[in-house]
């Protein structure tokens, strides 16, 4: 039972229901040679995955899966490292339960 | 594209605003309630408990129609490590009462009932509508709000910011600062169906009873967190939370966390077959009364977890948010029958008020824990907890080993981990925080 399981967020994801407002990304990532600590932080502590390593070692957002906790803002934002606001009226995640 | 002036704009439908939104509605005022989900409730995520008397002074006969899951009879704290859990479980027929204290709720249901009593008391809720900015005047009072629906400026003589724990729109304004990741714990939930008979059997429940449990140790892998698994009728809510800083720190994954949560062989069987129905995850102001911001100022009142009012030791939030919500609107009330303006002044009242009520009088109390067990993890939330389940599977196990022995064995574990000073500080920092 100890042994490392991988937990795959998407499969999470998979069971939420979202309106994708498409075109508009409601967090933005600012361009940068290598990531500072603070992305860096989002790799792991987002808790919809959303933030990856692309082929240059850069972060990136696909914000899709994006639950709103606003996490990566705590983080990110006071560094300016990311851009964050909500998404339009009616778009992004629609909870069920809560 | 909206003309008229409001007596109040209230931003946001959790349990705040619409708390706030009702007290004002139901006393006559116009009131507009703006929400940026599909419905009041669709972007509110808690465990989640309800607790009565709160919502008994806003609506006293709430349980002829409200969404109830469960009453709690039975309240279960385990100290975990790896393998085993100590338990205080405290469970009592006294809570099978005419009038229970505490329900389990599901948000996204209650949240949607919620509103339509504060439709019904006459409040105008748009949804799927957020609001962008808080307008000020050149001497800065806030005068109403922008939308991202009508570019247009909607006009009021106060603004209720209820828009929970991410704050954007104060802190954009410049009214307060962003939660810091060191005050703040990000949760991870899911909701695991079975049917109810299962959900009886497996907790020892009857009918509509219900139980929680609260649960910390290695599971939070030495961070600051909890782990809290609540019955509903036919789900059960199982989550983990840690501070957004330890989360940080450490690189760990908050569905990692949860997911080795969810397979300890103390949880493992409880939720054994159940289907998964939704994730969600949500921050909660850890900060307590030393990070509440300033309340009021200029045209603006601040309630609920946007004000960061959130008791972490007891895990009460909602109340405090419901709370907070009332008494802004009847302060509000109060000085708009008086016919004063909603100046930085006269809004001081609100706090006034608020001082006066358990919120800020149980926030007060716990000013010193946040610190003590942010900065004590290691000891408060790993060593501990294992200490004390080796200590009790020393208790229980028979194995021959003369009963001394066992105890100076155990004593000796605990100032190994400890030392006789650092054990006795931990006792002395915890009374002193806890007084």
């Amino acid at each position: 039972m100890t042994a490392p399981l991988t937990v795959r967020v998407e499969d999470k994801l998979y069971q939420n229901r979202y309106l994708v407002d498409t075109g508009r990304v409601h967090i933005k990532v600012r361009p940068h040679a290598s990531p500072t600590p603070e992305l860096r932080a989002l790799l792991t502590a987002c808790p919809a995955g959303c933030y990856a390593l692309n082929g240059a070692g850069q972060v990136e957002i696909a914000a899709d899966g994006c639950v709103e906790c606003g996490t990566c803002r705590l983080i990110a934002e006071p560094s300016g490292d990311i851009e964050w606001s909500y998404p339009r009226g009616g778009y992004g995640v629609l909870y069920k339960f809560g | 594209m909206i003309e008229e002036k409001f007596d109040a704009i209230v931003v946001g439908a959790g349990m705040a605003g619409n708390a706030a939104a009702l007290t004002m509605a139901q006393r006559g005022m116009k009131v507009l309630q703006l929400e940026r989900g599909e419905y009041s409730g669709s972007k509110n995520v808690q465990g989640a408990i309800l607790y009565a008397d709160m919502l008994e002074k806003l609506i006293p006969d709430f349980r002829d129609d409200a969404p109830l899951e469960r009453h709690l009879v039975e309240q279960r704290f385990w100290m975990m490590d790896d393998r085993s859990h100590v338990g205080l479980h405290y469970r009592s027929e006294d809570f099978n009462e005419q009038s229970p204290n505490r329900y389990t709720i599901i948000r996204a249901q209650f949240d949607k009932w919620f509103s339509k009593k504060v439709q019904e008391a006459g409040a105008v809720v748009l949804c799927e509508t957020t609001v962008v900015e808080l307008v000020k005047d050149s001497f800065g009072k806030v005068i109403g709000v922008r939308t991202d629906r009508s570019g247009g400026l909607i006009r009021a003589d106060v603004v209720v910011i209820a828009e929970g724990v991410t704050g954007l729109l104060g802190t954009r304004a410049g009214l307060r600062e962003i939660p810091k990741p060191e005050n703040t714990a990000l949760a991870v939930k899911e909701m695991h169906f079975m049917p109810r008979e299962t959900i009886e059997s497996r907790f020892n429940l009857k009918g509509d009873e219900g139980m929680v449990i609260e649960a910390a140790g290695t599971i939070s892998r030495g961070m600051t967190g909890m782990g809290f698994i609540y019955s509903n009728k036919e789900c059960v809510s199982i989550g983990m939370g840690c501070l957004v800083s330890d989360f940080q720190r450490t690189g760990e994954t908050p569905y990692g966390l949860l997911d080795a949560f969810k397979r300890h062989p103390s949880v493992a069987p409880l939720i054994e077959g159940s289907e998964v129905k939704e994730y969600s995850a949500h921050l909660i102001p850890e900060g307590g009364f030393k990070a509440i911001p300033q309340l009021y100022g200029d045209g603006w009142v601040v309630v609920g977890d946007a004000a960061q009012l959130n008791n972490a030791i007891h895990r009460e939030g909602s109340n405090l948010a419901m709370t907070s919500g009332r008494i802004a609107g009847e302060a509000i009330f109060q000085l708009r029958s008086r016919r004063e303006e909603m100046t930085e002044q006269n809004l001081a009242l609100y706090k006034e008020m608020l001082d006066k009520s358990f919120v800020i009088k149980d926030l007060k109390k716990y000013k010193d824990m946040p610190a003590l067990l942010h900065t004590q993890s290691q000891n408060f939330f790993l060593t501990y907890p294992q200490l004390v389940n080796k200590a009790m599977q020393s208790f229980v196990r028979v194995d021959g080993t003369p009963k001394v022995e066992k105890e100076k064995k155990t004593i000796r574990s605990f100032v190994n981990a400890r030392s006789w000073f650092g054990l006795f500080a931990d006792g002395f920092r915890l009374a002193r925080a806890w007084r």
